[in-house]
C-alpha cells in the first residue's frame, strides 16, 4: 500500500507551522538561498525536469509555462497566484495557507525569479478573511526578514508581492478573468491568444499558477529532481493534496504521490461513515465528472483519471453515500454554476438558467423521459460551445450522473417526487471525535 | 524607428493566404478572420456580437464552425469571428458540417429562452438580426418551457437612448463601440450570468456624441432612439442614400421616409469617410424640417411693413425690381449645396455684375480670403493621410467638437499606435484628452514636421491674425499635409463654386484676365466683374453706409457673424431665401422659400473634396433648391443664368472643370502685438457639437445630451477671483455680459473660455464677439 508523503503538509500540527520562525525551524526558505544562487534559467529547467504540473485544474506542466515567458524583451513580468478556491469541494489551498503560508512565499520567490519578475501577486478568494489576515502577517514578516523587497539575502534580486482578495466570484480563479479582476476590471474570461504568457497582467508576460503548484517548488529545489521523481507515476509526478470531503469518517487533507486510488486513502480516512456505501463521488470538485464506486481502483493521476472518463482536476474528493439522491446533487451544483456564470457568453449564461428550471422539475417528479433526451441535448449544446471552461464544468456533473444514474431520475418521475429521505445523508457522525 | 513607423515609411506586400471553405477555395489576406472570408465565398455564418470595425470578442458563439488545420481537427466547434485564416484551414460552417449547424442551433434556441419575442411591438422587427438568423439558423419550435428573466422596460440610458433589457442578447457590441471607437466608455455590461445587463455609470451620464451608432448596431431591439420608438415600422419606410448636411465630415447617411416624412437618419456606409458611423447630431438632428415655421409661399413686405403671402411670378418680380441695375451684394451661408452655391456665384457675377459674394457666415478675415483662395483651394489630404500620419497637429480646430468623423479617425490611430497630437487650443477639452492631445501655446512650439505629418486648420484660426501665414510657412518649410475643415458641410463646396469675392467657380481668380475670359466664354456673357469683392463683414459695412443698395442672403443666421448684422442690413433691400422664418426674413423684403436637403436633390464637397452626392428623399416635394430660384430670378432680371434644375448645374460645372492657371501668391499678415491686458482676460471659444445652432431646434432629445456650458480658467485666476469650481463668474465686455458657472483646469493665467453658442452662453450675442477682452469677476 501507498503511503502518505507529507511535504507541505509535514509540518502542520506544529502550533507555530504558518509563523516565519516555525517555518524557518524546519528548514524553511533554504530554496530561496539555493535558488537565488543559481541561473534563473537553470531553476526553470530543474521545475521543467522534475515533472511538476499545474495544481489548479489542469495539469500543465509547470516548467514549461515559465519557459513560455519572452526572456530579454525589456518588459516587466509578473507571477501571480491562483488563490481563488471556489469550486465546490475544492478545499486545499485554504489549508495550506492557513497553516503555512511562508511555503507559498518562498515559492513566490524562486518562481518570480526563475521568469524574472519583481512583482508578484496573490489573487485570494475574498471571503475567507482569516487567511487574508495569515497571509497578510506572512507577507509582512517575510519583508522584515529582508526576504521580500530589495535585494534579497543580499543577493541583488528585488520582488515586491502585492496580497489582492477577490470578491467573490468563481470565475475570478479562471486565469484570464483573474487577470482582468485584478486589474481591477469586472472579472471575466479574455480572448486567447494572446496568451497571459505574452500578455497578461497589464499586457506584460504573465505566469498564474495556482498555490499548491507554486507551493510545491520549494521542496523540489531542496530535494532534487530524483527525489521529487521518486513519487508519483509516469507521467503524473510528485506529492499532492487530495482534500477528501462527505460521507467519510476522517475528511481532510491526505498528501500521497499521484496515483495513489480512493480505496486507499478511503482506509487511510477510515472509510464511508458506518453502515453505509459509496455511491458516487468526484474526483477533482464539482466540475469534473462523477465517479462511483466502480472506479475505487483507478489511479488518481492525470491519465489515469481521464482514460476512465473524467479528469483529476483539483484532487477534490467529494464522497456521496447510498442515502444521497444524486439528482438532488447535480441540481445543487448546477445552481451554483448558474450564480457563478459570468454571462459573457450565451450558452452558459442561458444554459444553465435553462437546466437549473429542468432539474428542480426533474427533481420534484414533474419530468418524462423525454426530459433526459432534452437534458442531454442542452448539455450537448453547451459543452464544448462556451467561451470558457466553466460552462464544461457546469454539465459534467448532470451528463455523468445520467450516465450512472438514469434510472434514478425516471425513478423521481414514477414517485412522483423524490424518493429519498433528505435527513438521512445529513445525519452524520465521526469516529474518534 | 518604431516598428509603427517602419510599416508607415515601406508599402508592406500583403501575404496572401488559401483556405478551403465548405468545399471552396478563397484568398484573403493575412489576419483575415474565417467569418469575412467565407462572406467573400457568399457564404453567411449567422453572428451577433461580431463587427467588422470592432475587435473579436467572441461572445456570442452563434458563429460557430468545424475547423482543422494541416489535417489536425478542433475537437470542438470554433468561433469563426475570432479566428483568423491559416494556409491549410479547411472549414465547415452550418452548410457542410452537422455538428456546426446543430451548435448554431443549440445557441440560437439558447438566446430565445430569454428573450421576450416581443417583435409585433418591437422597433427592429422586420429589420432584425435577431429576428432574421432565428428563421435562419433556429428551430422550428422552442423547447423551453420554464419561466423568462424579465426586467422593467424600457429604462433611459440617456436623453435619447433608451434600452430594453429583456431584448438583449448582450453581444457587447455597443460598449465595445462606446469604448473602442468612440473613447466612451460610460455604458458597460453589470451583473453577472443571465442578469447581466448593459448600465451606465451613477456618475458619469452616457453623454457620448456618438451614442446613436450604439442603436444601429444593437443587433435586437435593445437600444432604441427616444425620438424613434414606436413610430415607425422598417417595412413601410423607404430608405434614401443621403449626405449629411452638419458639418464637412462628410458622413454618408441614409435617410429613412414613410409617407414624405422624414423618420429617422442613420450613418451610410463609406469605408474611405465616415465607415459605418456618425455623430448624433447628424444622425438625430433634422427636426428643424417640421418644427421651425416652414415657410412654403413666397412673400413680399407691403406698405404696412408686414410680409404678406403672394404668387411666385409676383415675389420673383418684385424681387428682380428691387435687384435690377443695383449695388448688390450676396451672403450664402456656410450649408448650402455644390450646385445651390455654384448659383449664387454665378447670379452675383451675371445677374447683380457683382464679386460682392462670400459664403461665410462667421468670423473671417482678409488673411483668410487669401489662404482659402489661394492655399486651401488645392489641398490634396484626405482621411487616409490620417491613418498614416506621424503626427497631427490641430490649429483652431476642435475636431470632436467640429467635425466629429475627423475626430473618429484620429482617435483610431491614437488608440492603435498612439499617434502624437498636437493642438493650440487654450486648454484640454475631452476630446483633447481622449487623443492625448499636447497643447502648445505659439505655433513655434511644433516641431519635427515632415510629409508625413498631417496639420489641420480650422475656421477659427482666421480669429488670430497672422496664424495662417505661418502655418503656410511651415507647412512650405516641412512638406507636411495640410487640410482645411471647417465646421459646416457647405463650405468646402462654396469655395470651389466661387462664393467668395476673389475666385470665380474652379478657383479661378477674379483679378485673373484669362480666368475671366474662360468663365465669361462658358457662361456666354461678354465680361465679368474685374475687380475684387467685398467679404461678408464688407458686404455688411457697405450695406450700413449705403454703398450697397441691396443684398441677396441664403440661410445665415447673422448673429453667426457680429452682433450688429442685422442691424446693418435694415436700411436695404433684402431677399431671403429661406427654409423657414429667421431673423433674416423677418427683416427681408421678399422672401423666397426654398427646398431644404432632403427635398432636394445636389451635393456637398467634404473636407477632403471628395463629393457628397445624395438625391431627392422625398420625391413629391414642391420645394425648389436655391439655384432654380435665383435662375428664375435672373431670368427676370433680363440677365439668365440658365441653371434650370440642379443636374443641369452639376453638369455646367463639370464642364467648366478647374482653373490649370497660376494661382495667385499667398498674401502673408504679420502677426498681432499682443496688447496689454491688464486685469482683463482674453475671451477664447468654440461651438460645442450640441448647442443652439439653428439644425438643431425641436430635438429634446439630442439636446439633453449636450455638455454644459461653464467658463474654463487657470486655478490661479480662480484664487485670484475668489471663486470656486461649480461657482458663478460674471464675464463682461463693453456691450454685455453672461454668467457661468466656473470650471478650473489648466490654461494660462490670461485665458477664459467659454462655449460660443450653447445655452447661457451665447459670445456673439451677449458679448459682442468671439475674440476679445473681457473683465471677469465673482457674481
Ligand atoms: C471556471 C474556472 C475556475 C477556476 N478556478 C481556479 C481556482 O480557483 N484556482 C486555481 O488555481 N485555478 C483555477 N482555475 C484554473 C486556472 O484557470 C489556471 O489554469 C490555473 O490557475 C493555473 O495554475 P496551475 O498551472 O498552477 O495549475 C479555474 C479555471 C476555470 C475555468
Ligand atoms: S462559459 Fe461563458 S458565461 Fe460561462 S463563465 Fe465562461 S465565459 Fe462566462
Ligand atoms: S444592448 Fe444591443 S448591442 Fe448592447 S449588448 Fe445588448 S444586444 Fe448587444
Ligand atoms: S460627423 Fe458631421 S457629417 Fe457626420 S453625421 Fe456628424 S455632423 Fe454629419
Ligand atoms: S459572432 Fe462569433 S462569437 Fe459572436
Amino acid at each position: 500500500m501507498t503511503k502518505l508523503t507529507p511535504v507541505l503538509s509535514a509540518h502542520w500540527d506544529e502550533k507555530d507551522s504558518f509563523t516565519i520562525e516555525g517555518y524557518k525551524r524546519v528548514g524553511g526558505y533554504k530554496a530561496v538561498t539555493k535558488a537565488l544562487t543559481m541561473e534563473p534559467d537553470a531553476v526553470i529547467q530543474m521545475i521543467k525536469d522534475s515533472g511538476l504540473r499545474g495544481r489548479g485544474g489542469a495539469g500543465f506542466p509547470t516548467g514549461s509555462k515559465w519557459g513560455f515567458i519572452p526572456q530579454g524583451d525589456n518588459k516587466e513580468h509578473y507571477l501571480v497566484v491562483n488563490a481563488d478556491e471556489s469550486e465546490p469541494g475544492t478545499c486545499k489551498d485554504m489549508p495550506l495557507l492557513m497553516a503555512n503560508p511562508h511555503v507559498l512565499i518562498e515559492g513566490i520567490i524562486i518562481g518570480s525569479y526563475a521568469i524574472r519578475a519583481n512583482h508578484a501577486f496573490i489573487y485570494l478568494r475574498g471571503e475567507v478573511v482569516h487567511v487574508f489576515r495569515r497571509v497578510q502577517q506572512a507577507i509582512e514578516d517575510a519583508y522584515k526578514a529582508g526576504l521580500l523587497g530589495k535585494n534579497i539575502g543580499g543577493k541583488g534580486y528585488d520582488l515586491e508581492l502585492t496580497l489582492h482578495a477577490g470578491a467573490g466570484a468563481y470565475i475570478c480563479g479562471e486565469e484570464t478573468a483573474l487577470l482582468d479582476s485584478l486589474e481591477g476590471f469586472r472579472g471575466q474570461p479574455r480572448l486567447r491568444p494572446p496568451f497571459p504568457a505574452i500578455a497578461g497582467l497589464y499586457a506584460k508576460p504573465t505566469v498564474v499558477n495556482n498555490v499548491e503548484s507554486i507551493a510545491s517548488v520549494p521542496a523540489i529545489i531542496n530535494n532534487g529532481i530524483e527525489w521529487f521523481q521518486e513519487m508519483g507515476t509516469e507521467k503524473s509526478k510528485g506529492f499532492t493534496l487530495y482534500s477528501l470531503s462527505g460521507h467519510v469518517n476522517n475528511p481532510g487533507q491526505f498528501e500521497a504521490p499521484l496515483g495513489i486510488t480512493l480505496r486507499e486513502i478511503l482506509e487511510l480516512a477510515g472509510g464511508i461513515r458506518e453502515g453505509h456505501q459509496l455511491k458516487f463521488w468526484t474526483p477533482g470538485g464539482s466540475s469534473t465528472p462523477l465517479f462511483t464506486d466502480q472506479h475505487l481502483d483507478i489511479p488518481l493521476d492525470y491519465e489515469g483519471v481521464s482514460a476512465a472518463g473524467s479528469m483529476l482536476g483539483t484532487k477534490a474528493l467529494q464522497i456521496f453515500d447510498e442515502t444521497t439522491c444524486v439528482v438532488r446533487a447535480v441540481l445543487r451544483w448546477s445552481e451554483f454554476y448558474k450564480h457563478e456564470s459570468c454571462g459573457k457568453c450565451t450558452p452558459c449564461r442561458e444554459g444553465t438558467w435553462w437546466l437549473v428550471q429542468m432539474l428542480h422539475d426533474l427533481e420534484a417528479g414533474k419530468g418524462t423521459e423525454a426530459d433526459l433526451a432534452k437534458l442531454l441535448d442542452l448539455c450537448d449544446n453547451i459543452a464544448g460551445r462556451s467561451f470558457c471552461a466553466l460552462a464544461d464544468g457546469a454539465v459534467a456533473p448532470i451528463i455523468s450522473s445520467l450516465k450512472y444514474f438514469r434510472d434514478e431520475y425516471l425513478e423521481h418521475q414514477r414517485n412522483g417526487g423524490c424518493p429519498f429521505d433528505r435527513v438521512a445523508s445529513t445525519i452524520f457522525k465521526t469516529v474518534g471525535v | 524607428m518604431t516598428p509603427e513607423q517602419a510599416l508607415l515609411e515601406t508599402e508592406v506586400a500583403i501575404e496572401m493566404i488559401t483556405v478551403v471553405i465548405d468545399g471552396f477555395e478563397v484568398t484573403v489576406p493575412k489576419g483575415t478572420l474565417v467569418i469575412r472570408a467565407a462572406e467573400k465565398l457568399g457564404i453567411q455564418i449567422p453572428r451577433f456580437c461580431d463587427h467588422p470595425l470592432l475587435k473579436p470578442a467572441g461572445a456570442c458563439r452563434q458563429c460557430l464552425v468545424d475547423i482543422e488545420i494541416n489535417g489536425r481537427a478542433f475537437p470542438k466547434p470554433q468561433a469563426s469571428c475570432t479566428i483568423p485564416v491559416e494556409n491549410n484551414m479547411i472549414v465547415k460552417t452550418q452548410l457542410t458540417s452537422t455538428v456546426a449547424e446543430k451548435a448554431q442551433e443549440g445557441i440560437m434556441e439558447f438566446l430565445l429562452i430569454n428573450h421576450p419575442l416581443d417583435c409585433a411591438v418591437c422597433d427592429k422587427g422586420g429589420e432584425c438580426p435577431l429576428q432574421n438568423q432565428a428563421m435562419s439558423t433556429g428551430r422550428p419550435e422552442s423547447r423551453f418551457e420554464g419561466v423568462k428573466r424579465t426586467f422593467e422596460k424600457p429604462i433611459s440610458i440617456s436623453s435619447q437612448v433608451l434600452l430594453d433589457r429583456e431584448r438583449c442578447v448582450l453581444c457587447a457590441r455597443c460598449t465595445r463601440f462606446s469604448e473602442e471607437i468612440a473613447g466612451d466608455p460610460f455604458i458597460t455590461l453589470n451583473e453577472r450570468g443571465a442578469l447581466q445587463q448593459v448600465g451606465i455609470y451613477e456618475k458619469d451620464p452616457f453623454e457620448s456624441y456618438y451614442s446613436g451608432n450604439t442603436v444601429q448596431i444593437c443587433p435586437v431591439g435593445a437600444l432604441t432612439g427616444t425620438s424613434y420608438r414606436f413610430r415607425a415600422r422598417p417595412f413601410d419606410l423607404v430608405s434614401i442614400d443621403s449626405a449629411c448636411e452638419h458639418c464637412a465630415s462628410g458622413c454618408a447617411m441614409r435617410t429613412d421616409i414613410r409617407r414624405g416624412k422624414t423618420l429617422r437618419r442613420l450613418a451610410g456606409d463609406d469605408p474611405s469617410v465616415n465607415e459605418e458611423w456618425n455623430c448624433d447630431k447628424g444622425r438625430w438632428a433634422f427636426k428643424y424640417l417640421t418644427n421651425r415655421e416652414r415657410v412654403t409661399t413666397p412673400m413680399i413686405r407691403g406698405a404696412d411693413g408686414e410680409l404678406h403671402e403672394t404668387s411666385w411670378p409676383e415675389a420673383i418680380a418684385f424681387a428682380a425690381a428691387g435687384l435690377k441695375d443695383k449695388r448688390a451684394g450676396v451672403l450664402v451661408g456656410g450649408r448650402t449645396t455644390v450646385e445651390d452655391a455654384y448659383g449664387y456665384s454665378k447670379f452675383a457675377r451675371v445677374a447683380l455684375g457683382t464679386n460682392d459674394i462670400d459664403f461665410r457666415a462667421r468670423p473671417h478675415s482678409d488673411e483668410e480670403t487669401s489662404f482659402l483662395s489661394r492655399v486651401a483651394l488645392n489641398l490634396k489630404t484626405t482621411y487616409k493621410d490620417i491613418d498614416v500620419a506621424d503626427q497631427v497637429v490641430l490649429l483652431g480646430f476642435e475636431p470632436e467638437e467640429e467635425s466629429p468623423i475627423v475626430f473618429l479617425r484620429i482617435y483610431k490611430q491614437v488608440s492603435k499606435r498612439a499617434l502624437p497630437v498636437l493642438s493650440d487650443a487654450p486648454f484640454a477639452s475631452r476630446g483633447s484628452e481622449k487623443l492625448g492631445a499636447v497643447l502648445i501655446s505659439d505655433l513655434s512650439k511644433i516641431a519635427n514636421l515632415t510629409t508625413k505629418s498631417v496639420v489641420i486648420v480650422g475656421e477659427r484660426l482666421a480669429e488670430t491674425r497672422g496664424a495662417f501665414s505661418s502655418v503656410y510657412e511651415l507647412i512650405n518649410k516641412s512638406g507636411a499635409k495640410l487640410a482645411w475643415i471647417p465646421r459646416r458641410s457647405g463650405e468646402p463646396g462654396a469655395l470651389a463654386a466661387g462664393a467668395i469675392p476673389t475666385l470665380l467657380p474652379g478657383g479661378r481668380p477674379v483679378t485673373d484676365p484669362a480666368a475671366r475670359v474662360d468663365v465669361a466664354a462658358a457662361w456666354s456673357v461678354e465680361s465679368l466683374p474685374t475687380s475684387q469683392g467685398r467679404s461678408t463683414s464688407e458686404i455688411l459695412l457697405a450695406l450700413n453706409v449705403k454703398n450697397l443698395d441691396a443684398v441677396v442672403i441664403g440661410g445665415v443666421d447673422p448673429l453667426d457673424i457680429s452682433s450688429t448684422a442685422l442691424t446693418q442690413l435694415l436700411n436695404s433691400f433684402v431677399v431671403s431665401l429661406e427654409i423657414s422664418h429667421s431673423a433674416i426674413t423677418a427683416v427681408a423684403d421678399v422672401v423666397l422659400p426654398v427646398a431644404a436637403v432632403i427635398e432636394k436633390s445636389g451635393s456637398y464637397l467634404d473636407w477632403q473634396g471628395s463629393p457628397r452626392v445624395f438625391e431627392k428623399a422625398i420625391a413629391d416635394s414642391l420645394s425648389r433648391s436655391d439655384v432654380r430660384i435665383l435662375s428664375m430670378l435672373a431670368d427676370e432680371m433680363g440677365s439668365p443664368i440658365n441653371l434650370p434644375t440642379v443636374s443641369a448645374t452639376a453638369r455646367e460645372i463639370a464642364s467648366l472643370g478647374k482653373w490649370d492657371g497660376t494661382p495667385v501668391a499667398f498674401e502673408k499678415s504679420v502677426s498681432e502685438k499682443i496688447t496689454e491686458l491688464g486685469e482683463k482676460l482674453n475671451l477664447k471659444s468654440w461651438r460645442l457639437l450640441l448647442d443652439l445652432g439653428t439644425l438643431q431646434g425641436g430635438e429634446a432629445n439630442l439636446a439633453g445630451t449636450a455638455r454644459k456650458a461653464s467658463a474654463h480658467i487657470s486655478k490661479a485666476r480662480a484664487e485670484k477671483i475668489g471663486v470656486k469650481s461649480g461657482e458663478l463668474i460674471s464675464i463682461s465686455s463693453e456691450l454685455g455680459s453672461l454668467e457661468l458657472p466656473v470650471e478650473i483646469c489648466e490654461m494660462a493665467d490670461d485665458l477664459i473660455w467659454v462655449p460660443r453658442n450653447s445655452i447661457g452662453s451665447q459670445v456673439i450675442a451677449n458679448l459682442g464677439f468671439v475674440n476679445g477682452q473681457v473683465k471677469v469677476i465673482k457674481a
